[in-house]
């Protein structure tokens, strides 16, 4: 019997043969975790009676959830996960370097990899053909000190993206639709493999987009296969060493297969306070926003940002609405400035923050008023997400985002032309 | 948990489908993260505000479909679990949620909340996979935990199971 992705993934960090359903202590080619859950991880470790990771180069923890830190009790986190990665030698992504996912897909995750990472959306990195899952502190601080972590195989629910996609439709509104038919629960425990011409010709910004939102369905991971669009990927980030072609076999065993005609898709929002909420932009009543935000670990890369500033160049901000733009690595930041996408945000009227999760946590950078509506490229939209639970939150596009910055509504961008 | 012959007795407060780490453990509280005992204060606020004044030692959680989707801060459960609650049922868990319970030592029991209502009194037999509802006179079954995480369980939870085995041993 052929094997799934997840399947040989898995099989070959835990040096034997396994299917779905088995469960097996495996080793971990990655660790990570970030201001929000590291401090609590560095203690379990401390609890566990150690002070040292097993692999410092392969243990990175970032300060990217609020960077730079809004008040004296995190700052004293801070503290400490910059202390602790002295002490053993741990990687430490500090203030300014971006947002985890997204630091780890450009320089560190690699196709075939096993990364776990105290942040649900560590399975952003699956697009790269890696194993890649969240999970908590405790988990998190074994991976740190053990370099091991233990895995039930998932059973996969393969989807297949068809077709093609229509003019003014991206990434998101494909993960959107999907999460609003299979909702909010539909994947969990499993990992999703995603495939179909759609699939197959995204660039690796889309695939990320997609791999991150898995989580959204409850999924462990969400899976590409690891082709030449990877390769090219890796070549230019100088990486091409540790490309590896990571496909499922053609006898694999899905729990089910999702075919979706992405012709039918049209631009897509979640509205509040479930992401499967899911509604075409053309059936929605008229919702006034008060902030649009563009950013984040799901939409916050180079593509989402051209996008974004193809519809804002010339234009101006409606009056009334607070425009926040973040990019989601420096590295992302300083190709936005060399490209004029900065300008063109800066004079539409927008307010440019440095790299890291802006105000998609509702730490800082950005907390809603009661009442609010935000429109936001983020992966969430839970009640209380943005740091009140009485305001509320819509999820679109980039494209979308921009576009209902300008109209100070939500709006369809296939109307910006 | 056959070792465990423990019967937790305690009130049910109930809650919807979908209630996320967010609702559990606000990400405005980021700052508390370092001090559970304070964070736990506001345990489940944003669902129910009366939530952390009105529960007791022992009372249990019980959610709908999916509870604890979202983040994966072990706060969410570490602070349920600080707050004195016995266990959290629900029809479904999110995954990183139900093993986050187990590390943290957290019973999370998935069983038809159907049949409970806020403020029945219940006693749960850990080890027989049953949940007596006795302000409705009935019997309800939770599916048993799966092998390793019973074993973690039995050790206290992930930090006892690595640190009496000096790395894991399932
Ligand atoms: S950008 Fe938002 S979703 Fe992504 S890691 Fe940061 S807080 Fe989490």
């Amino acid at each position: 019997m052929g094997k799934t992705i997840s399947e040989k993934i898995i099989s070959e960090h835990a040096g034997r043969s396994l299917k779905s359903g088995d469960i097996s202590v495996v080793d971990i080619d990655l660790v990570m975790s970030q201001d929000g859950t590291g401090p609590l991880a560095v203690s379990q470790i401390e609890k566990m009676g150690f002070d040292s990771v097993k692999n410092p180069e392969k243990s990175i923890f970032f300060i990217d959830h609020a960077a730079p830190s809004p008040r004296r009790e995190l700052s004293n986190s801070h503290s400490v996960l910059r202390n602790f990665s002295k002490r053993t030698g741990a990687i430490l992504s500090d203030v300014g370097q971006g947002i985890c996912h997204q630091v780890l897909v450009e320089n560190y995750v690699c196709p075939g990899d096993i990364v776990i990472g105290g942040d649900s959306h560590t399975c952003t990195s699956g697009a790269l053909g890696a194993f890649a899952t969240g999970m908590g502190s405790t988990d998190i601080a074994v991976g740190y000190t053990l370099a091991k972590t233990w895995l039930k195989v998932p059973d996969t629910i393969k989807v297949n993206f068809n077709g093609m996609l229509n003019e003014g439709v991206y990434a998101k509104d494909i993960i959107i639709y999907l999460i609003g038919k299979i909702t909010s629960d539909g994947a969990t425990y499993k990992a999703i493999e995603f495939g179909g011409e759609v699939s197959d010709r995204m660039d690796m910004d889309g695939r990320f987009t997609i791999s991150n939102m898995a989580v959204e369905a409850g999924a462990k991971t969400g899976i590409f296969n690891s082709d030449g669009i990877t390769r090219t990927y890796l070549e230019k980030r100088d990486r091409s060493g540790c490309f590896k072609s990571i496909y499922a076999d053609e006898d694999a065993l899905y729990e089910k297969v999702i075919d979706i005609d992405c012709r039918i898709i049209e631009p897509m929002v979640s509205q509040p306070h479930t992401v499967d909420n899911a509604i075409p932009v053309i059936d929605l009543e008229k919702i006034m926003v008060d902030q649009v935000f563009i950013g984040t670990c799901t939409n916050g890369r180079l593509s989402d940002l051209r996008v974004a500033a193809d519809i804002l160049k010339g234009r101006k901000v409606a009056e009334g609405v607070r425009l926040l733009v973040v990019p989601a690595s420096k590295e992302i930041y300083i190709e936005a400035i060399r490209e004029g996408l900065i300008e063109i945000f800066i004079e539409s009227g927008a307010a440019i923050q440095n790299p890291g999760c802006g105000p998609c946590v509702g730490i800082h950078q950005g907390i809603l008023a009661d009442g609010e509506v935000c429109l936001s490229t983020q992966n969430r939209n839970f009640k209380g997400r943005m740091g009140n639970p009485d305001a509320f939150i819509y999820l679109s596009s980039p494209a979308t985002a921009a576009w209902s910055a300008v109209k100070g509504y939500i709006s369809d961008p296939r109307e910006a032309g | 948990m056959s070792k465990n012959v423990k019967i937790l007795r305690g009130t049910s407060f109930k809650f919807g489908d979908d209630i996320s780490t967010d609702l559990i453990a606000p990400g405005r509280l980021f700052h508390l993260r370092s001090n559970l005992p304070e964070l736990a204060k506001h345990v489940l606020e944003d669902a129910d505000p009366e939530f952390s004044r009105k529960v007791k030692p022992g009372d249990f959680v019980v959610g709908g479909k999916n509870f604890g989707l979202g983040s994966s801060r072990e706060h969410a459960p570490a602070i349920i679990k600080l707050a004195g609650v016995g266990a959290v049922l629900a029809k479904s868990f999110a995954r990183i949620f139900f093993r986050n319970s187990i590390n943290v030592g957290l019973p999370v029991l998935v069983c038809d909340t159907d049949k409970i209502e806020e403020g029945d009194e219940l006693e749960i037999l850990l080890s027989r996979g049953i949940i007596r509802n006795n302000t409705r006179n009935i019997d309800l079954k939770f599916n048993p935990l799966p092998e390793v995480m019973i074993k973690i369980l039995n050790d206290g939870g992930l930090v006892g199971h690595i640190k009496k085995n000096r790395g894991f041993n399932l």
